[in-house]
């Protein structure tokens, strides 16, 4: 079905990227935090779905299930329990022209790299039909041969994460 | 189907609004969420790149697993430090925060 | 979903462009699934009163029509004409939003439950996941209720919920990991169509009894209600909503707790299977909604049975005792499984209920030594606490015993 010249991955692709950028703006401006903890995860959810259109959906619904499940709750908790919260009159430290100067050639930087092909042989445009399903990824994740390796280093990496943050983040009895 | 050229342009936006959020923000919350929002694009690229350049290899995800895995540890030790800070300091503005001894 | 093709068929042949027709059929579908547990919610509310009512000896409504039958509508009626009060102070994008997103959490799930062999609403090659994966948006309406409510008994609240909730996530993901690696695949429509010759229950109780209790404490139900426990905390987080969001939440916490009896119905006690099932499809979604009526009947039971919870007690049996079993199990059962595969007892073809006996029995035995080890241990805990306890009696038993 085509409506008005787009089909409906270019209609579900406009709508997840307004919900991405619209939400990284939120992030950006916002005066109240807890609304730019929203924000943040609105933007998290826009991702989401642009993996769903990328033929990743395991990834998609991982990154719900930790990005919004878990580290946006987190971030709504630190935000009530460091009472930076709401109409903040100073948003921004004092150099943040100098930061949108060099955030705005970073830009232009990096969309001159992405419109000029500089990655031959394959055309953007097409992008193959065969596709390596979910139970590949869990495959490569045990496979001695591929990812073992790093994916029990992240575990251990994610055990040293909690002990750190429980510890760092423990009120100490002794004041 | 949505070009190559279009995901990656989405990306490079978030990565730039991420790195303003991290450079000009006061508060401490915020540039983490900046953090977040950069590493969030990182991983769209990855799996944009995966899904045009080579779909049946599966380093592509892989990577974006760990990404995924490493922001999150990642936040919760940061979430963790600026709660402490404020614990002692009272304030999180990024300002605030420039001796290294109290 | 076959009759949306013929549908589709149908429009185009009157005259509709396809892609439109297409999409009419699956908006139509939508619509379809979505309103069923809204409707099935209207009659699990004088269900759920009735059966309390029962077991605590009165008889419960019985005004409004034929054996209060009628009392839901009389409660929607009730809760939609009262005023829709916001407090002030309230950040009203964020009040507004969150019990739409709690409805929505529940809704969602409905997405992916295969209701007959035929029909469903999408096959997810990741349906298992994608349940859990709801279940955490959940959270986040509860969040966003307590936040924006600007009142600090709702805040409170909101929190020690959060808290439960994501920490009860833990097991609930990890005994969905058990149909999972037995059917081989994540999507629920496999996991009912593996289970033609044992249902899972009887491989796996170990993994139902720890998804039952999961979802129970996901809810927010006896005995994990301090959330909203109606004779304390003055009803915790959604203290502030009043009218249409208060019924939203409301209904929302029914349709998930019979949703949960449905996923327990599709993981564990095999869907729409029944005789009959494939020809018949509608028998299929009358198994179906047996079997999760069966489980809900369970967790009604429970809930009118049991007390209360306190949250330190609820933490601790979370990380102290489900997780720890939660993780023992996985890791006996897929050893199990491999050590069948080795030894050859896996069943050759999956729907013949004899040969898939050895191996169900193997997997039993597995739960119960699980379940044995962490009972021990759990038993030898409370004989430590024990004696402390005497121990600490000892001497004040002593002295007392010379001052008489």
């Amino acid at each position: 079905m085509v409506v008005g010249g787009l089909t409906p991955q270019a209609i579900a692709f406009g709508f997840f990227t307004i919900l991405t950028l619209g939400g990284a703006f939120g992030v950006v401006l916002n005066k109240n935090l807890v609304r730019g903890a929203v924000w943040l995860i609105v933007s998290l959810f826009g991702i989401a779905g642009m993996f769903v259109l990328l033929s990743a959906p395991f990834l998609a619904a991982v990154q719900v299930m930790v990005y919004i499940g878990a580290i946006g709750i987190l971030f709504t908790f630190a935000v009530m329990l460091t009472r930076s919260m709401t109409n903040m009159r100073q948003r921004f430290t004092t150099q943040w022209w100098s930061a949108l100067i060099v955030v705005g050639l970073l830009f232009v930087f990096l969309m001159s790299g992405v419109i000029v092909p500089v990655w031959g042989g394959i055309s953007p445009e097409q992008a193959g039909d065969v596709v390596a399903t979910t139970t590949d990824l869990g495959v490569a994740l045990v496979d001695g041969n591929q990812f073992v390796l790093p994916f029990e280093v992240a575990s251990l990496l994610l055990t040293a994460a909690i002990i750190g943050a429980i510890v760092i983040a423990r009120q100490h009895e002794e004041e | 189907m949505v070009p190559l050229w279009m995901y990656l342009a989405v990306a490079a936006a978030l990565f730039c609004l991420g790195t303003y959020t991290v450079l000009s923000r006061r508060n401490a919350v915020a540039v983490l969420m900046g953090i977040e929002l950069m590493l969030n694009a990182v991983n769209l690229n990855l799996v944009a790149f995966w899904r045009f350049q080579s779909p049946l290899n599966m380093a592509g995800q892989a990577f974006t697993a760990f990404v995924l895995v490493v922001a999150a540890a990642e936040a919760a030790v940061g979430l963790a430090i600026i709660i402490s800070m404020y614990r002692s300091r009272r304030s999180v503005t990024v300002d605030d925060v420039d001796m290294l001894r109290w | 979903m076959d009759c949306i093709n013929q549908l589709a068929q149908c429009l185009n042949q009157g005259g509709m462009d396809s892609g439109l027709a297409q999409f009419i059929s699956i908006f139509l579908g939508v619509v379809l699934v979505a309103t069923f547990p809204l409707l099935v919610t209207i009659l699990l509310i004088w269900v759920e009163r009735k059966f309390a009512a029962r077991i605590q000896d009165r008889i419960g409504p019985n005004r409004v029509g034929p054996f209060g039958l009628l009392q839901p509508i009389a409660d929607v009626v009730k809760l939609l004409s009262k005023e829709n009060i916001t407090p002030a102070g309230a950040d009203k994008p964020i009040y507004n939003l969150a019990p739409p997103f709690m409805v929505a959490a529940v809704l969602l799930v409905w997405a992916v439950i295969p209701l007959t062999p035929y029909h469903f609403g999408v096959d997810l090659e990741i349906g298992a996941l994608y349940v859990i994966t709801v279940a955490s948006i959940g959270t986040l309406a509860v969040m966003m209720a307590g936040w924006a409510s600007n009142n600090k008994y709702a805040l409170l609240g909101a929190f020690r919920v959060v808290a439960q909730l994501i920490s009860y996530e833990v097991p609930l993901a990890m005994a969905v990991l058990i149909p999972v690696m037995l059917a081989g695949s994540m999507s629920l429509q496999d996991i009912v169509k593996a289970q033609y010759g044992m249902w899972f229950v009887f491989a796996a109780p170990l993994s139902a009894i720890l998804f039952f209790i999961s979802s129970q404490a996901e809810t927010g139900r006896a005995p994990f209600d301090l959330l909203e426990a109606e004779s304390e905390l003055v009803a915790g987080f959604n203290i502030e909503y009043s009218g249409m969001k208060f019924a939203m939440f409301f209904a929302g916490e029914f349709m998930h707790v019979f949703t949960n009896g449905v996923l327990m119905a599709v993981l564990f006690t095999g869907g729409w299977i029944g005789p009959f099932a494939e020809q018949a499809p509608l028998l299929g979604l009358i198994y179906l909604l047996g079997k999760a009526s069966v489980w809900y009947m369970i967790s009604l039971w429970v809930r009118n049975s049991v007390p209360r919870l306190r949250i330190d007690q609820m933490m601790d049996f979370n990380w102290k005792f489900l997780v720890p079993m939660s993780i023992l199990n996985v890791l006996v059962i897929a050893f199990l499984l491999q050590v069948i595969k080795q030894v050859g007892l896996t069943p050759i073809d999956p729907n013949n209920f004899i040969q898939n006996l050895p191996q169900t029995v193997v997997l039993l035995l597995g739960n119960v030594f699980v379940g044995y080890i962490m009972l021990s241990w759990v038993r030898s805990k409370g004989r430590q606490a024990r004696a402390a306890d005497e121990a600490k009696k000892m001497p004040a038993a002593a002295v007392h015993a010379v001052g008489d």
